[in-house]
């Protein structure tokens, strides 16, 4: 296959990127996308040029490190599906492919594709886990869980925490990737100690991260490579109105 | 901050007062439409007098017009706040964005649907409305709003105006209706079909009902 | 090369029953106000290190954390996909914690350390007790208990999982520990850091060197203990499970600064891998152990058959592991699995276009449970078809992602055609030789998790992994530690303007400088790919003394090439991914050289370590428990100079025997 490229090229976060074309011949259609990637760069490099920063690791779909945007989608044309799983037989030869980072205030460009979601990591820090220390816990099997609870919890806490949700938003917001941890813990008993708090304290900081509001147009679902659902936002929205409603913290 | 003030300029404050104003505006139009319908008894407004005198003047229908106006004042002021924040959290756009294949365009285009209906509220307004309160106001006497809306109708570009504006109502509610529901938490397995249901149908049904009385007067269905 | 006298492993005296509850009841304490004065350094974030950093935290001390990825939750423990195996005896069918430890003893073919697998095996329950707590989202029974499933080597079903994403599923339970702490202040949290050095003051490990990796800025880390939770080093072999960033640096550092070896040859390939499809292949994916409880693995009766699977018919099939080891069949130990499907393709049997493939089949598993629901719903003639789609769906629910994923990579329904599988290496037994203290032969420098070799011997048991490393980070380090720092509460504040962080900083930055100005004309990933394919031919799932001894040579040479002609693009004061790249590949090729030299040096077969010049008639691995009962430790001296120490290994509760499956 022959692909052209037209990636976004920025030296680091002060730094204004712009566009550069590539162009790429023998690309096999059972590579993936990062491995394209890698060929892009080996010939960047034979040719004395720097080849392209991209974040990357497990390649396997479950880090969620890869963050491509791909021809105006997050990690590309396929459902349920992330940039590193994505394979080139999803394109055809000849295609023209745009590839940009994450486009969202919270997410500011490290270099290249590259960018920082430390953000997501102090939302979890404000209240995304249960207080209990090492050796505190009981025996597994003392407190039963419905099984559907179970696996309802399970399908919210499957989020990688890649930012296509972010990405694919329109308002740039980061409500699916919180309201799956918050969804997790409420579904639990385990979490319920804690559930008013940190729905609160999990907005607010999502809040302070300058993320955008969710107006519910549903992308973030359709773009999510987990395909976490909406009804994760809804439980987000009763969590969060109920605690400020009950809560003591005044 | 008081946690109630916390509350509402939080994100998901910000949505809820969307959605509960969204909703009180629905139940605004149901009322709107009911008693407008009642043109369409084609009696020479005799009816449709009737029920306007009554919305006009009484004391508690009144007292909830003020409720009503805050409620498009919140509703619209907290769509410009939130339509600013979404701005602002995506500063650099997408050079290349294909969003059509992950939601519909009426759901991204509140903001601008909202607009087309905040200019078309103006000229409404100031078709009835206004007139209407600034007559009681001065002398205490109503307007026939009936010999008004026939006389308005019969300019083809007001109708058209009307018939644009309807139009933007069924998209902005087919999106807000539903959305209000999930943004309230009210997102069930069991009972997202018949919200979906409702909302489509409400947002077909009210809108249709609006657009025929300019269109009815116009072509002297209704006289 | 030289040898020297045994190593002290430091395992209490006593009862295997007994060894853990009396050490932990004897071992010294630090008080809670000493404690906020102690600083611990963890670098990596996976199992090991995040439950270590949180669990550190917790108990008081000040920690700092460093990762080189972008958030702690991205470490490869996160691609773990089977389970975790532990102790409980849940499903009542005879497992207990000396069965575990029995097993893992036997899977790890005898060259584990008795003492530490009772430990982990005691342990192991509280793991899933804790994770339960923590909020991890493990599969259940309708009755609203925990599920279980088998597992390679073992006969009960002892397999806690979360479906094929238990790895994840943990890793985020210790994370929201991790984060948690770090919210509350007590962990200093570092992402997009890499340590490239430890620096050793007077004897003791006192601090690291890490570079920043955005900014490219060294920097200097002091503490009054390091711990390295940095995984293992599969990817010497470029083509690995492992992510692509997994790497030895941190290790080998620590062994360049005086840290031992312990069993470098021990590398396990895992047997239900997807093949390799061609050159340009970046890294290889797993398909989960558990797919061995219901599928099936066989290869056609007759050489070159090129028929799509399903058109086989039943009786042109060759079952090959449930005709060779009728016992465990299927089940196997991941080494065992391995070797037979090698043997099967060398032989000629192998399937798809390479040759290099096994068929994994879901048909009898699709069968069986499409009948099972048909008798739980009562249904008693159903048709053919309704049994197949039955079945199916209750195979999705229970591998839904992994045939997903297979269906991604390759572009076939697993649904209708059996999978391709191949080996390919997944995890390295080997690592930092640990005391049971879990300290390193440089007195304040730990090792936990993969990154240390202690627990599983020459062959890892499935979903002990896992368990090691929650084991090692929850329950095994807070207690180990103290014995340490407890003696450590006089020292005061690490200074990092010491001169031994100077001069160790400089090195650091000088090694940078000569990366930099070598301009040659060869990238970091083709020197990777070059190493990878010796270490794959030579230093594999079969070994041969004439092929150890070409790749040491080959492994020198590439050495020196790789100092004279690397070309590392970009700069060193800013986000350099090349750079990363760099100077992980010099430390893959030193570490070769010293696989390559542990494999020769140990005249054996065992586990993951198949020496050709040492097996039975039958093809089986075979042991020399005379001569090679032992641990191998290796000293760096100097550039291809080490000196190996042996740690005996003594078996006092378990009756060694030929490790036999059949």
């Amino acid at each position: 296959m022959h692909i052209k490229l037209k990636v976004w090229r920025q030296s680091n976060s002060n730094t204004k990127g712009d566009f550069e074309n590539y162009s790429l011949d023998n690309v096999s259609p059972d590579m993936s996308f990062l491995e394209m990637f890698d060929v892009l760069n080996e010939q960047l490099i034979e040719e004395g040029k720097e080849p392209v920063a991209f974040d990357h690791d497990c390649r396997e779909g479950i880090c969620g490190m890869c963050s491509m945007y791909i021809n105006g989608r997050p990690h590309g044309p396929l459902k349920g599906v992330t940039t590193c799983q994505l394979h080139m037989r999803s394109f055809s030869d000849g295609d023209t492919i745009v590839v940009e980072p994450w486009r969202a205030q919270a997410f500011p460009v490290i270099k290249d594709l590259v960018v920082d979601r430390d953000a997501f990591d102090r939302v979890i820090s404000a209240g995304g886990f249960v207080s209990v220390n090492t050796g505190n816990a009981q025996d597994a099997n003392s407190l039963p869980i419905p099984k559907v609870a179970a696996d309802e919890a399970f399908a919210a806490a499957a989020c990688i925490a890649c930012g296509a949700c972010v990405a694919a938003c329109k308002n740039a917001s980061a409500m699916l990737f919180v309201s799956a941890k918050i969804s997790q813990l409420a579904l639990l008993p385990q979490g319920q100690a804690e559930r008013s708090i940190r729905a609160e304290k999990m907005v607010a900081q999502m809040d302070a991260e300058g993320f955008g509001n969710c107006t519910n147009t549903g992308a973030c679902s359709a773009e999510c490579p987990k395909e976490i659902g909406q009804e994760n936002i809804a439980r987000m929205n009763r969590e969060y109105i109920g605690a400020k409603l009950s809560s003591t913290a005044v | 901050m008081s946690w109630f003030s916390q509350t509402l300029t939080s994100s998901i404050g910000k949505k809820l007062l969307m959605a509960l104003t969204g909703l009180f505006l629905i139940s605004f139009l149901v009322i709107h439409a009911t008693i407008n319908a009642m043109i369409f008894y084609n009696d020479g407004g005799e009816t449709f007098t009737h029920w306007g005198h009554f919305m006009g003047t009484n004391p508690i229908v009144r007292t909830l017009e003020i409720g009503l106006i805050a409620g498009f004042v919140l509703h619209i002021a907290d769509g410009f706040i939130l339509w600013k924040n979404n701005s602002d959290a995506r500063p650099i756009k997408y050079a290349v964005n294909n969003p059509s294949a992950n939601s519909t365009w009426y759901s991204r285009s509140m903001g601008l649907l909202g607009t087309l209906l905040l200019i078309f509220l103006v000229i409404h307004t100031a078709h009835f409305w206004i007139p209407n309160r600034s007559n009681q106001f001065a002398t205490g006497e109503e307007l026939n709003l009936y010999q008004m809306m026939l006389d308005i109708f019969q300019n083809p570009i007001v109708v058209i105006i009307y018939v644009l504006g309807c139009i933007s109502l069924f998209w902005h509610l087919l999106h807000g209706f539903k959305s209000a529901f999930q943004t309230l938490g009210l997102n069930h397995i069991k009972y997202n079909g018949a919200i979906n249901f409702l909302g489509t149908a409400f947002s077909i049904v009210i809108p249709i009902l609006f657009a025929l009385m300019p269109i009815s007067i116009y072509l002297g269905w209704v006289n | 090369m030289a040898t020297s006298s045994s190593l002290d492993a430091k395992i209490p005296q006593g009862p295997i029953e007994t060894k853990w509850s009396k050490y932990k009841s004897s071992v010294p304490l630090v008080n809670p106000a000493n404690k906020r004065n102690l600083e611990i350094i963890v670098v990596g974030t996976g199992l090991a290190g995040a439950s270590a950093a949180a669990t550190l935290a917790e108990m008081g001390y000040k920690v700092k954390a460093f990762c080189f990825q972008d958030s702690p939750r991205r470490a490869h423990s996160i691609a773990a996909q089977g389970g975790i195996n532990a102790a409980k005896n849940y499903q009542n069918d005879g497992d207990s914690v000396y069965r575990l430890f029995y097993d893992t003893i036997k899977g790890g073919d005898y060259r584990a350390r008795e003492g530490n697998v009772h430990r982990l095996a005691e342990v192991s329950g509280n793991i899933i007790d804790q994770c339960v707590a923590a909020g991890v989202p493990f599969a259940r029974e309708y009755g609203g208990l925990l599920s279980n499933r088998s597992f390679g080597g073992t006969q009960v079903q002892r397999t806690f999982y979360a479906a094929g994403q238990t790895g994840q599923q943990l890793l985020l339970g210790a994370y929201s520990g991790l984060q948690r702490q770090v919210g509350m202040g007590t962990v200093q949290m570092y992402n997009r850091h890499e340590m490239l050095d430890v620096v050793n003051i007077d004897g003791k490990c006192r601090g690291i060197i890490a570079r920043n990796l955005i900014t490219g800025e060294i920097e200097r880390h002091g503490g009054h203990a390091v711990l390295l939770c940095t995984g293992g080093y599969g990817n010497v072999f470029y083509l690995s499970t492992n992510a692509m960033g997994s790497n030895v640096t941190a290790a080998w550092k620590a062994h360049k600064r005086g840290a031992y070896f312990g069993n470098p040859c021990f590398t396990q390939i895992h047997p239900t891998c997807i093949p390799v499809s061609g050159e340009h292949q970046s890294k290889l994916t797993l398909m989960s152990e558990s797919l061995r409880n219901d599928g099936r693995i066989w290869v056609p009766k007759a050489k070159n058959d090129t028929r799509p699977g399903n058109e086989i018919p039943e009786e042109e099939r060759d079952y090959y592991l449930e005709r060779r080891y009728p016992a465990f069949g299927n089940l196997v130990p991941r080494d065992i699995a391995s070797r037979a499907a090698k043997e099967r393709c060398d032989a000629g049997y192998g399937v798809g276009s390479s040759k290099l493939a096994v068929f994994l089949d879901f048909a009898a598993a699709v069968e069986r449970y499409g009948r099972g629901e048909a008798n739980k719903n009562n249904i008693a003639n159903a048709s053919k078809e309704d049994i197949t789609t039955w079945g199916k769906a209750v195979v999705k629910e229970k591998y839904g992602n992994l045939f997903d994923m297979y269906k991604q990579i390759t572009g076939e329904d697993p649904y209708e055609v059996p999978m391709r599988i191949y080996p390919a290496v997944h995890y390295t037994m080997g690592g930092l030789w640990v005391d049971y203290n879990l300290m390193t032969t440089v007195p304040g420098l730990y090792a936990l998790g993969e990154a240390n070799f202690s627990d599983h011997g020459a062959n890892r048991l499935g979903a002990s992994a896992l368990m090691q490393g929650l084991a090692d980070g929850y329950f095994v380090i807070p207690y180990t530690i103290g014995s340490y720092l407890a003696k450590e509460i006089g020292t005061g504040k690490i200074p990092t303007d010491h001169p031994e962080f100077v001069r160790v900083e400089k090195e650091v930055k000088d090694r940078i400088d000569t990366l930099m100005s070598i301009q040659g004309k060869t990238s970091p990933e083709l020197f990777h790919r070059r190493l990878g394919k010796i270490m794959w031919d030579k230093c594999g799932m079969a070994r041969n003394q004439q092929g150890l001894k070409e790749a040491i040579i080959e492994i020198r040479e590439l050495r020196k090439e790789f100092w004279r002609d690397v070309k590392v693009m970009g700069g060193k004061d800013e986000f350099n991914p090349e750079l990363d790249k760099a100077g992980r590949v010099a430390d893959f090729i030193e570490l070769g050289e010293l696989m390559c030299i542990d494999a020769l040096t140990r005249e054996e077969s065992c586990g993951g370590h198949f020496r050709e010049e040492h097996q039975t008639e039958e093809g089986e691995a075979l042991r020399d428990d005379e001569n090679f009962m032992f641990v191998s430790a290796w000293e760096h001296k100097a550039q291809e100079e080490w000196e190996l120490h042996k740690e005996e290994l003594i078996y006092e509760n378990i009756k060694i025997a030929q490790r036999s499956y059949k």
